[in-house]
């Protein structure tokens, strides 16, 4: 909402003292709820130097066809030349003249110049370049535009005459404040914020019934829709269409409304001074006289004033006249009805809507207009006699209107009279601020607000006593509560200068993370310790990755959750699995020159089914994944290191050939007990290349399972003083025996001396037969109470070759 | 022969004297004192000599031999010292080649902002808890007295989910936002981290005071907004939590982040979900709050802070009783309980706190930023 700051001052006193600049306002404001997006100016920048000057000589330039040199008053000794390039300038003409030193609204400084050899000193100026309106075809001829100007002196500034140039603010008006997208209520904060004084409402004391009655001669309304609250309309003959006056096109301009003729600049200054929309009907274009309000009939047609055909759906609200639809109710007119250069007579419509009708109705057309984003908002029904009554002044001033008839004043059962006031205790202010404000300045706080205030028992003592309330229209929307009201007063009174305090923790337990929470930790905190870089890629993916992932269509990694309105097609639905935005990262990375990429992230993946947890919703899990550009061993000791810090035993691989995105050979299941936690292998290189990685190594964790098994200790064993016995061992199996069965097998055996066995290294080739391979192992053996003999070390020994001998045909390797 | 003894030791220690190599020293020891060596043969020569000769000579020959010992060892042990010494300088490196390298790890810039914050309000006393990303609209913005109308619920302000063919259908609200062809959208991925309020209290009776930090989604993409990022959450609710006690909590937590000089600055504003709202302005940790750099030449006006001296770090409010209401339990009467809410952007902390002025590039995870960052 652009508030330019003469208007302002129209309405709210900044006169002072003390005087209030543009930027006191903005800051008041800014503090008291109102924030200001930016402070513009708008118009000349130097607005003193342009005066009004007179023409005394308008000669055609010697050396150019287009150009006049012109001799002009402005108020010096001497007349000033300029040259002058508008088809228009003329001898007798009053104007307005940039005087060299200008800086123009463009940034355009005004300097002696000389042109085609002729000396200029200023310009005259064209209203769009003093920024008051669109016309540019030649210069401000004042003396066409303002009743005197042949009595101002040259040399007078302009702004004195008309004013061209100001301070705007540029306000963001949050939702709850529709009445500030009006300046007087803008005006009415102001005078709250800062304490200067309002003055009265333009409509003051027009608003009540009207003598002239409800009827209109020849014109019927009829409102079909609860949706419409309140429907007023004026009838005015004798209309002219025409430019509006200059100072209302200056103030519309510096509003950031363009003008467009006497008639509708009316609706749009009166909707800028009120906060509510007007529309102007040509009234000898609404057939039949007769308008009905109603709702729509799904797949109704309406072409509205900026051409558009709309197609309407039920429940929107159209106007009808006899020939059908003729306007969008509260959102824009139709171009059937509309106010045209012939217009003589003007059937004002004001009325209030149901506001999330009409939000509905702009958000599916993406038609936010003024007027739509005003009526969005649900404005009190009030508002429309004052706009009524405003705008019937500006109308019969500045169109040569003439009322005729009475006004019309339907629909709605909205006029039920004022709502029973809040009633607001003392101490319940005090108990939620935190500090307390007495009955006299609440008072005094809610009355520079335009509310109404009564103390019933104003011998009440100080903490014990309680308001009535009462909220003018225009602030009914927001205001029905106590904890409104003390709202109103916390901004106003109490939140500059609260004294901080700290609130005591009354939950008999310290705050501190949460088992799983400290397991994540623990689990980033490892993977970086092992030089991986963490990431954090987006949540969305395109529809195609799990394509590009090899899934098929039935694969329940393949079933995303898709959004209604995506961003692009590259964000359009969520990320079924990790792997997707780690493979993402890599490949950015690699085409950026890195060669060695270890990465790795923990975030959210989602499916398009239930999730267990939460039937109604999608499957949603917390997961980490790892990459590195290695093999499956490199990745399978990230995931021992990982596990380990989550100090979770007794996990295993199982070998799986059947998960597309990886290696057939080289990828395995992640079991823990009888669950299945994650998977972890090379990515198959299919799948690696649609990515331009080379082999690539991952491991994907479902962390919702794995970190609340993370126990927070695991059961200690000592050490012992005795040292342990170390042996290796070669046995040479068939290729097809694990490595986790010859380990399975010589645990078993080794009996309870056994410490630890591991295997060291896997080997295949010269001295090896075919099918076979060679597990070198190593061994520990530890007694708590001795020191093992040679004897007991061979017993093991043999024990563990004997039964691997026994169970899978192993042999020593020589 | 005690005349030849003498002689001897003093030969002895002379050469052992002039000795500067412990090859030249072995060889003097074994020339000396060993087997073959005119000492020890002297000394086995003693028995030969009458007896009262012998002890002396004896003596004398043990003491010689002793003396020289003892001075190769001495000497060795110098000789030895040098030598290593110049072997060690002989061995020396150019320290400022480079070390063997380690792979280097380290945290994203979300994470490490996100444990900061988590710290300081566990120290404050919440709790850290955290919640789905996929959403009710009744969660996300009824159960949060959000307005039918509220334009925070218009598909171009947050990311509805397509209807699903196996989810259950949800209730909607009426006037919710309806796909192309006129269905209801039930849910979408939440825009905030407030639908953890009412889930918590949900849950678990007051006194609660907590934390949800966790990613939410807006369909915004610019510098300064992109369509993820990551809010955190706070809530306490109790019998006499006031506005006091949130600028008290909030003031702490922009002195932990922003520097123990830091003030805020409580600006009212409008959210749907407290009554009242204020957002939080914190005073310019890169001016001091004086809206000029008086750290820089000119005093030019402070580029973060806009020459304002003040930065919007966060909204929040006293809890709105509809939205207590709202949880449908008794032990959240809102004439019974009351307590303050808030949300912080934690890029907006990040960018504030490490001087970014563009988000992307913590989405775009180049390492060579990252590594930078962690």
């Amino acid at each position: 909402m652009k508030a330019p700051l003469s208007w302002l001052g129209e309405l709210v006193d900044l006169a002072g003292p003390p005087a209030l600049d543009a930027e006191t306002v903005a800051h008041r404001l800014n503090v008291t709820g109102t924030e200001l997006d930016r402070l513009l100016h708008h118009g000349v920048r130097t607005p003193d130097t342009v005066v009004v000057g007179r023409v005394l000589a308008a000669d055609q330039h010697p050396d150019a066809d287009r150009l006049r040199v012109c001799r002009v008053d402005v108020g010096a000794d001497e007349p000033s030349q300029i040259v002058c390039g508008a088809p228009n300038v003329a001898a007798g003409q009053v104007v307005a003249v940039a005087t060299v030193g200008t800086v123009m609204p463009d940034g355009m400084k005004i300097k002696r110049a000389k042109l085609r050899g002729q000396a200029s000193h200023g310009m005259i100026c064209s209203a769009r370049e003093l920024g008051i309106g669109e016309q540019h075809e030649g210069i401000l001829a004042l003396d066409e535009h303002l009743p005197d100007a042949a009595a101002i002196a040259p040399g007078t500034r302009l702004s004195d005459v008309l004013p061209h140039a100001d301070e705007v603010l540029e306000l963001e008006v949050t939702p709850n404040r529709p009445d500030c997208l009006g300046l007087y209520g803008i005006a009415r904060e102001v005078s709250a914020a800062t304490g200067a004084a309002l003055r009265p409402a333009p409509w003051e004391g027009e608003t009540g019934p009207d003598p002239a009655g409800d009827a209109i001669d020849g014109f019927a309304v009829r409102v079909d829709t609860p949706r419409c609250r309140r429907f007023t309309a004026r009838l005015f003959a004798d209309v002219t269409v025409g430019p509006s006056p200059l100072w209302m096109q200056a103030r519309l301009a510096a509003a950031g409304q363009r003008s467009i003729n006497n008639v509708v600049d009316v609706t749009n200054y009166v909707m800028l001074v009120t906060g509510q929309p007007l529309h102007a009907f040509d009234a000898d274009r609404i057939a039949g006289g007769a308008l009905v309000v109603r709702e729509a009939r799904d797949g109704e047609a309406l072409t509205t004033l900026d051409e558009e055909a709309r197609t309407l759906r039920a429940g929107e609200v159209v106007i009808d006249d006899a020939d059908g639809p003729t306007s969008l109710a509260g959102v824009m007119g139709g171009d059937r009805s509309e106010v045209h250069d012939g217009t003589v007579r003007v059937l004002l419509e004001v009325a209030s809507w149901d506001g999330p009708t009409i939000h509905r109705t702009a958000q599916r057309l993406g038609l936010f207009s003024e007027a739509a984003t005003r009526n969005a908002k649900g404005l009190a029904p009030e508002q429309t006699a004052w706009a009524q009554a405003l705008a019937t002044r500006l109308l019969v001033d500045l169109a040569g209107a003439r009322r005729v008839g009475g006004t019309i004043d339907v629909g709605g059962d909205a006029l039920a009279g004022d709502p029973d006031p809040i009633v607001v205790r003392e101490a319940r202010v005090a108990r939620l601020l935190g500090a307390p404000v007495d009955r006299a300045r609440q008072t005094e706080l809610l009355r520079t607000l335009g509310f109404g205030v009564v103390d019933p028992d104003p011998t009440a003592a100080e903490g014990e006593g309680a308001l009535h309330v009462l909220v003018p229209p225009e602030r009914r929307v927001d205001v029905t509560r106590e904890i409104d009201v003390v709202e109103e007063l916390a901004r106003l009174g109490v939140v500059a200068d609260l004294t901080p305090t700290l609130p005591v923790r009354r939950r008999l337990t310290a705050a501190t993370l949460s088992p799983v929470q400290r397991a994540r930790r623990r689990v980033e905190d490892a993977l970086v310790g092992r030089g991986l870089q963490e990431v954090v890629g987006w949540s969305f993916t395109d529809a195609g990755a799990a394509g590009r992932l090899g899934l098929a269509d039935g694969d329940p990694r393949a079933s995303a959750v898709r959004l209604e309105h995506p961003l692009s097609e590259d964000q359009a639905v969520l990320r079924p699995t990790i792997l997707v935005s780690l493979l993402d990262v890599a490949r950015h990375n690699r085409t950026r020159g890195a060669d060695d990429v270890r990465i790795f992230e923990t975030g959210t993946v989602f499916r398009d089914q239930p999730d267990p947890r939460r039937p109604d919703m999608p499957f949603e899990h917390a997961a980490l994944g790892v990459l590195v550009q290695d093999d499956l061993f490199a990745v399978k000791g990230l995931l021992d290191a990982v596990l380990g810090a989550l100090r979770i035993d007794g996990w295993e691989l199982e070998p799986v050939d059947d998960v597309a995105f990886l290696h057939p050979g080289r990828g395995a299941r992640i079991v823990l007990g009888d669950d299945v936690v994650g998977l972890l292998g090379e990515v198959h290189p299919t799948v690696a290349d649609r990515w331009g990685l080379p082999r690539t190594a991952v491991c994907l964790l479902d962390l919702d399972q794995a970190l609340p098994r993370a126990p927070e200790r695991r059961p200690v064993r000592p050490v012992g003083q005795f040292p342990d016995a170390r042996f290796d061992l070669a046995v040479v199996v068939a290729d097809d025996v694990s490595a986790r069965r010859t380990l399975e097998i010589a645990r078993g055996a080794a009996g309870p001396l056994l410490e630890d066995v591991t295997v060291f290294d896997a080997y295949r080739g010269t001295g090896i037969a075919d099918g076979h391979v060679s597990l070198a192992l190593h061994v520990r053996l530890r007694a708590a109470d001795r020191t093992l003999t040679d004897e007991e070390i061979g017993t093991v020994r043999e024990a563990i070759v004997a039964a691997l001998a026994a169970d899978v045909g192993a042999t020593l390797r020589g | 022969m005690l005349d030849q003894i003498t002689e001897l030791q003093e030969a002895g220690l002379r050469a052992v004297a002039a000795a500067t190599t412990t090859d030249a020293l072995e060889e003097l020891r074994v020339g000396l004192l060993g087997r073959k060596a005119e000492l020890p043969n002297l000394l086995r020569g003693v028995r030969d000599l009458p007896p009262d000769q012998r002890g002396p000579a004896g003596k004398a020959a043990n003491e010689a031999r002793q003396a020289i010992q003892s001075a190769i060892d001495e000497r060795v042990a110098t000789v030895a010292a040098a030598e290593l010494d110049v072997r060690l300088r002989a061995e020396r490196v150019d320290v400022t080649l480079p070390g063997r390298p380690e792979p280097v790890g380290g945290l994203h810039l979300l994470t490490r902002v996100r444990r900061q914050i988590e710290d300081v309000f566990l120290g404050l006393g919440f709790d850290v808890v955290e919640g789905p990303e996929t959403e009710t609209v009744h969660h996300n913005f009824d159960a949060l007295n959000h307005a039918p109308n509220h334009p925070a619920r218009d598909p171009g302000d947050t990311f509805y989910l397509a209807p699903s063919t196996v989810l259950p259908p949800l209730p909607a609200a009426a006037g919710a936002p309806t796909t192309a062809d006129g269905g209801p959208l039930t849910r979408l991925l939440r825009t905030h981290t407030s639908p953890m309020q009412v889930r918590i209290m949900e849950r678990e009776d007051p006194p609660v005071a907590v934390i949800v930090p966790g990613r939410v989604y807006r369909p915004d993409s610019d510098a300064t907004h992109t369509p993820q990022f990551h809010q955190v959450e706070g809530l306490w609710i109790d019998v006499d939590i006031t506005l006091a006690d949130l600028k008290g909590v909030l003031l702490s937590f922009a002195r932990a982040i922003f520097g123990e000089e830091r003030e805020i600055r409580l600006r009212p504003h409008f959210f749907p979900f407290t009554e009242p709202s204020v957002e939080i302005d914190v005073s310019c940790h890169l001016c001091g709050g004086t809206g000029h750099r008086t750290d820089v030449a000119g005093h030019p006006r402070c580029g973060l802070c806009k020459g304002t001296g003040w930065i919007e770090i966060l909204g929040s409010g006293m809890v709105d009783p509809n939205v207590l209401t709202a949880v449908g339990r008794p032990a959240y009467d809102p004439e019974r309980v009351q307590g303050f809410a808030f949300g912080m952007g934690i890029e907006r902390i990040a960018m504030l706190r490490y001087g970014l002025d563009d988000l992307r590039p913590l989405y775009e995870n180049d390492l060579r930023l990252l590594g930078q960052l962690a």
